[in-house]
């Protein structure tokens, strides 16, 4: 298993280990990092990061957005969190949720940047709270 | 020369005292750990970020400086300071907090001396009680510390983004850091960290050889600094405040180390004292009871 990944948050490093292969949520779309690809920069938005042994799913991590850099032998994601899927909780997220719509409701319409910033984290605790539920299932 | 009985109460004052050093010597000792543990899992981040950044910076070097994000460049202007200062909340720290404040004392001074404006944001009790007298009219604002909690990514989080938000409003052209680095239990130096324009540290690692195989970014370099750039501040601004505690978790066990031993000490002339007191008084009773008796 060539490929190093590592999913690291300010506050711990949460993961270090030999892959196959590791599907990453990029901005514009998923992107798999596997052994031998060019090197990228990806900006992630709040998503599942699924870790693959052959062709199994071994691990899922649920990442708050951030960055990725992926090499021929690495991928280091740096999370802005991130948490085990199983550890998800689907209440404290619709929590939240509810808490940035209301401040989503009271923002002046013309604030462009902080429009941009509270959809974002809206679209990441949706991702989130999709997540806790349908990981439920799984 | 002092009764007994005062003595006594004294050698008594200065045992609680050292009790009292002597426990928060412990506490101190355990936090420290604790400290410096959270420090250590925090690196792997830090250094992660340091390494895209300089890629990244690496990347877009050849790029006009105008049209670079101010906090990389600068304004471009080197009117307005900005100064971080990094305290603790509570103190019995030895000189922590007064290195600090002197080390800020003299960069205000400076650059006063040189005509540029200077604005303080102290977080901290201690440094923000201390600056905010003498300097009532640069402090912008009084940020809490942790309270000798662990310290959490938000705080680091709201001062990165109080920074950048001056600096888009056009309120500061630059700003400094300046905190206590841990380097060990016994000592902390203050450290003057520019924040904005950013340095980046000339990574050794990168491979600017044109071999090397070239990045791509997603979405476009200039997006990705520009989302970066704001996270690697509060990076920066958290481990610093790691250090800061862990150094705090020391300067106070070093502190109260040497309290405890001059407590020590007191009690140890103390009870001498009280001793050769006591002993004076028996041979003067007796002296008294011969010279009566002898009289008789």
């Amino acid at each position: 298993m060539p490929l190093r990944i590592e999913i690291v948050s300010p506050e711990k490093r949460l993961v270090d280990r030999q892959v196959d292969m590791a599907v990453v949520p990029g901005m514009e779309g998923d992107i798999a990092a596997m052994p031998d690809r060019a090197p990228l920069m990806l900006q992630l938005r709040g998503g599942v990061v699924a870790l693959y042994e052959g062709d199994k799913i071994v691990d899922r991590y649920f990442v708050g957005g951030g960055f990725a850099d992926m090499g021929a032998e690495h991928c280091t994601i740096l999370a802005d969190s991130a948490q085990l899927m199983s550890e998800l909780s689907a209440d404290e997220a619709r929590d939240r949720l509810r808490d940035l719509e209301t401040t989503w409701a009271q923002i002046e319409p013309n604030d462009v940047d902080t429009h941009d910033r509270l959809s974002r984290e809206i679209q990441s605790v949706r991702a989130e709270l999709e997540a806790a539920e349908g990981g439920a299932s799984v | 020369m002092p009764s007994l009985k005062e003595l006594r109460g004294r050698i008594t004052g200065v045992k609680s005292t050292r009790k009292i050093t002597n426990a928060m010597k412990m506490v101190a000792a355990s936090k420290l750990r604790r400290a410096q543990s959270q420090a250590e899992a925090a690196r792997p981040y830090a250094e992660a970020m340091g390494r895209m950044m300089a890629e990244l910076a690496a990347a877009s070097r050849g790029s006009d400086a105008s049209s670079l994000p101010k906090l990389l460049a600068g304004t471009g202007k080197d009117q307005v300071h900005l100064l971080v200062i990094l305290t603790s909340d509570r103190g019995l720290a030895g000189g922590f907090n007064a290195n600090i404040v002197r080390s800020a004392r003299q960069l205000i001074r400076t650059l006063q001396d040189e005509g540029r404006t200077v604005r303080l944001l102290p977080v901290g009790r201690k440094g923000a009680d201390i600056l905010a007298k003498e300097y009532p009219d640069l402090v912008v604002e009084r940020v809490a510390g942790t309270e000798g909690r662990d310290v959490g990514f938000d705080k680091a989080e709201y001062v990165g983004k109080k920074i950048v938000s001056m600096l888009e409003a056009g309120e500061i052209d630059r700003c400094t850091l300046i905190y206590n680095r841990f380097v060990n239990a016994m000592s902390q130096i203050a450290i003057q960290l520019p924040l904005v324009p950013l340095s980046v540290a000339e990574n050794d690692n990168v491979d600017t050889s044109a071999d090397a195989a070239q990045y791509e970014f997603e979405p476009d370099e200039a997006t990705l600094l520009a989302n970066l750039l704001p996270r690697n501040l509060q990076v920066q601004i958290f481990s610093a405040l790691l250090e800061s505690a862990a150094g705090e978790q020391g300067a106070r066990m070093t502190a109260m180390d040497n309290a405890s031993r001059n407590a020590s000490k007191a009690i140890d002339r103390l009870s001498q004292k009280y001793n050769r007191t006591r002993q004076a008084n028996i041979t003067n009773e007796l002296i008294e009871i011969i010279s009566g008796a002898e009289a008789v």
